[in-house]
Formats: C-alpha cells, structure tokens, sequence
C-alpha cells in the first residue's frame, strides 16, 4: 500500500520520471522547476541543468525560487551570458529536453502563454514568451507539464507563443526541416490525470492514466474528443522515495504541490 | 571623490531625461532597484522603458507614471505570478478611460539579440526563432530575412540603442571600470548598446583590486558615466555572494500591486517619503537585511603571472 499523495505530486513524479535516458535540460520556471530537480535526484543522476538565465551544469542545493536563483550559480560547471546561453547552447543544437508550461495547449501541443482574448485587447495579459518561443523551436524535445482544465485545453489557442505539432505531424515535419529548427517538437505532455505522448498524426494521445483520475474526468477536462490508447495503463504510484525527496528537500513548503 | 563618481540623485538628474528610452538591465540578479526609485522620486515622464523581465522594479515605475512605452519578453513577478500595475495599464477593461501603456514584444532571445546588434553597431540580428508563431504578427519588427548565401530565411530583429542603461554590479572603481560574478543576463549588451550608462556598485574598490583580476571585467569604464555606491541598492532583488532575494517581499507586491490605493500607498512610504537608498535600508532595518545574507563560497583563485 503506497502513501496517498496530491495530483501535482503524481504530476511532479510522472514528469521526472520521464526524464530518464535524457542528458541536458533547459528548465522552465514554476513545476518543471521541481520535476527536474526531482529527476536529477532519481532517474536521471548524470542529467545537465541548463538555466535560462545563463547557466549550463548547475547544481543546486535548495529548490530555485525563480530560474534566475544564486544557488544555480553556486557550483555550476558554467556561467555564460544570455546571448551565449541561447545561440551557443539553445541554437546550436546541444539541447535534448525543453521543460515548457502554458495558459493553452492544443491537441497538436502548440502552446499559449501570451494573452487570453485579443492581442490588441486581451482580456488577460500573461507573461509572454520568455525564451518559450526558441525552446520549442531549437530543443530537440519538448517536455510539457501543465494542470487539465477545460480552460487550458481548448480546440484553438488564443496566440501562438510556442509551435507544437502546427496543424499535424506531416505539415510540421515539413516545416522544421525547410526551417533548419533543431526541435522535432513535443513529446509528451504530463498533467494531473495522465501523461500524453503524441500520435503519427502528431496529435495528443492519453497513454497513462494517473491512480485514482478517471477517463470521465479526462474528457470532463479538455475541450476536444481527445484520443485514448488501446493499450492505456495506469502510471505507477509515486515511491516512498521520490514523495520523501518532493517532501523533505525540493519543495518542504509545499509551494509546488499543495 | 575622483573620477565618475556621482551621487543618485546627481546621476538620475543629470543622464536621465524625460523621454528617453531607458534599459535597467540584470536577469533577476543585480535588479536597479535604487535607481529605479530614484527615477519615480525625481517623477521622470514619457519613458520608453526597455528589460528583458521588466519584474517588480517596472511595475513599480509605471505605477509611478514614468512610462508610455514597454519593450520586454517576459512579463511576471518571477515565482510568485503577474505583474498587476502593468496589467491594469495593458488590459482595456482596467485601463477604461486612462491611457494605456504601448507595448513592444520579444522573446528573451530577440531582446537580448537586439542589445547585442545594438552594441555591435549593426542594423539587426539574426536569429532562428519565431518561426510560426504570432510574434512576428504582434510586434512587426521582427521580420523573416533570406540568408544572402542560401536558400534559408531566419528571423531578424532590429538593434536597440537605449538612451540610457543603468546596471547593478558588485563592484566598480572611480572610473567606472566594473565586474560582476554570479548571472550575467545581458548587461554587457544593454551597456555597450547605450549612449550613456550608469552603474550602481555595492563596493567602490581600487583600481589595483580591478586590475589583479581582468577577467571578471564585464563593464569598462570607457563606456560609464556615472558610478554611483548604493550598499543593498538592488534589494529586494540579490547580489551574488552578498544578499539574497527577498522573497518575502516579492510576495508581499502581489496582493499590494492588485489594489492601484495600496500601490500608490506604498509607493508613498517606500520611496516618495524617503530621500534615498541609505533611508531605505535604514527602514528595513538591519534585521531583515541579515536575514539575507548567504553562507560563504569563495572561489579559488587563479594566477595571471608576472610578466616583465
């Protein structure tokens, strides 16, 4: 019998674990933040953290509070300056995984973190892009991690930030490669009910459902029909170990996984 | 005091005028904090202001009325949420009859590639990026460009050239010849790129201490015109090795900025009822000051030789 644990722990584990095999990561701000981190403590111990703020190889002893935190400095194999960070690391090509959030996301996982509403107009002004635009673009492969909601998953995203799968797979294939992207787009999308990974049309598909979330919740949480594997399974339950590690040292204040 | 340097409100006054495009740059690290109060003090007006992640220091400007334009990438309070002072100046029903602000958008990659083509003196910046996005739809300046050798189109942004870019360093001499440690963002760029700079040191150290280590040289004083000691002047942002961010305050912004009363209230207390940093900190008081400050990681140090 595991210890019971919150959604945005079971999210928080499903998206590190899907860090395995990986070996340099761009981190985003926020639950990417911890799935990382998390990761580097479990499956992935030899993985390298790539700050946007400049910094290649960090090593931090505490959870950052922002991607812009001084323990990412603080025995880090390097500190580079922003444009060196995003040509000579993001546009060269060295990036394996992109950790990416949204306001939206649509099936083909182009993503929205601009405004909702109008541009000219909005009815809500968000971040923007940050360096969401080039990650998608020039990592070669897209993790996103965002809550379901029928909000948030929407048939048609108020503004482009990010390109996922354009208007599927073929198109964008196409597109990439004309465009000389190092990005082959996303790859997964881990959420509180489940983890999506892509089909050959390049559109979501569930193939993991989290303990305890139900197919009625899925499809009660996103705006379209969404595409179910034959073959879905249950994601694993987090271990007494990773809840330890999410608990005790990443997030003791419970900012993340409340 | 030799050389350039100047007190704040000297340095504000005589470099930053009404109108101007000014860059107060430092990527969460090192944030203006000082001189951005001192610009809201000395009610500076019709600013352009440039910052990759304008942060709290922007939304306390604007809600100090110094601004009618904002170029940027990312627009949030860095781990806490939104930026609610500058919201209420973009988002039509919180602005309703009052003027709102212009904005001009990037990705962090497109900001920092615009102060790189404006310290390099060049007329734009390629870049592999905002391929199909709605950015260049947005913001009309970034335009798709064919490469003169082949087949290829890339994106391309167009230089900027502040009037003025203030930055926060750990250290500078007389002469404005600056190092900084820990994330350098793109101070660097924001500087070259400026007709004039400023910045604003913890420590004003001797010549000899920025000579022994030329390496960690970001910023030569052939390009600052001002160089202003301001102790804490980047709180509640951090300084490498000195002091932590604040994040208590950081927090503290998100429900004071949500209420225009609140905001001017503490714009009041916090910077218009005050007449500089010294008066700042001495109110924060030297508790919470201590509160902030790290544990010790020297580096190890390096030889250079002597060579004669």
């Amino acid at each position: 019998m595991s210890e019971p644990f919150s959604k945005s722990e079971m999210m928080i584990v499903a998206a590190a674990r899907e860090l395995a095999g990986q070996h340099v990561c761009f981190v985003g701000v926020g639950l990417p933040n911890i799935a990382v981190n998390l990761a580097k403590r479990t499956v992935a111990p030899d993985l390298e953290l790539v700050y946007e703020a400049g910094v290649f190889g960090a090593r931090p002893a505490r959870l950052p509070l922002s991607i812009g935190d001084p323990t990412i400095v603080t025995g880090a194999t390097a500190v580079v300056s922003m444009f060196e960070l995003f040509a000579f690391y993001l546009q060269r090509g060295l990036i394996d995984v992109g950790f990416l959030g949204a306001a939206q996301i649509d099936r083909f996982g182009n993503l929205n973190s601009t405004v909702i509403g109008d541009y000219a107009a909005p009815k809500t002004r968000l971040p923007g892009s940050g360096g969401a635009c080039e990650i998608a673009i020039n990592a070669r492969n897209v993790f996103v991690i965002m809550r379901q909601s029928t909000r948030s998953f929407v048939e048609r995203i108020d503004f482009r930030t990010s390109p996922g799968n354009l208007g599927g797979a073929e198109q964008a294939e196409a597109i990439r490669r004309a465009g000389g992207w190092n990005g082959r787009g996303p790859s997964v999308v881990v959420t509180d009910l489940g983890i999506w990974h892509f089909d050959e049309a390049g559109e979501m598909r569930l193939d993991f459902l989290h303990p305890g979330a139900t197919l009625d919740e899925v499809r009660a949480t996103i705006a379209w029909e969404p595409r179910i594997s034959p073959s879905l399974a249950t994601t694993p339950a987090p271990t007494a170990v990773e809840l330890r590690l999410v608990r005790e040292e990443l997030d003791p204040e419970g900012v993340y996984t409340k | 005091m030799p050389g350039k340097v100047a007190t704040m409100r000297d340095a504000v006054a005589d470099l930053v005028r009404d109108g101007d495009t000014v860059a107060i740059e430092g990527f969460t690290h090192l944030i203006g904090f000082a001189a951005g109060h001192e610009i809201i003090r000395q009610r500076k007006r019709d600013l352009t202001l440039a910052r990759m992640t304008p942060d709290l220091i922007y939304d306390q400007m604007i809600a100090g009325g110094v601004a009618r334009k904002l170029i940027f990438s990312w627009l949030g309070n860095p781990g806490v949420g939104g930026l609610n002072a500058i919201r209420r100046r973009i988002e039509p029903a919180a602005v309703g009859d009052g003027t709102p602000l212009e904005i001009e958008e990037y990705s962090h990659f497109g900001m920092v590639a615009r102060y790189t083509a404006g310290a390099a003196n060049l007329p734009f910046m390629p870049l592999r990026s905002y391929f199909e996005t709605d950015l260049p739809k947005a913001n009309p300046l970034i335009r798709p460009i064919r490469s003169p050798y082949s087949d290829e189109t890339v994106y391309a942004v167009p230089p900027l050239n502040p009037d003025v870019t203030i930055i926060h360093a750990q250290r500078a001499d007389a002469n404005g010849n600056t190092q900084i440690w820990g994330l350098l963002g793109c101070q660097k760029e924001a500087a070259f790129a400026a007709d004039r700079a400023i910045v604003v040191v913890e420590e004003l150290v001797d010549e000899a201490v920025i000579r022994a280590d030329p390496n960690r040289t970001v910023i030569p004083g052939l390009i600052v015109d001002a160089v202003v000691v301001q102790p804490y002047g980047a709180h509640p942002s951090y300084v490498q090795g000195a002091y932590d961010r604040d994040n208590r305050f950081y927090l503290d912004w998100d429900p004071i900025s949500r209420d225009e009363e609140k905001t001017q209230a503490w714009l009041r207390e916090w910077v218009y009822d005050l007449d500089g940093r010294a008066a700042y900190v001495d109110k924060l008081g030297t508790e919470r000051i201590a509160s902030l400050r790290p544990g010790s990681a020297p580096s190890g140090s390096v030889d250079y030789g002597d060579y004669r």
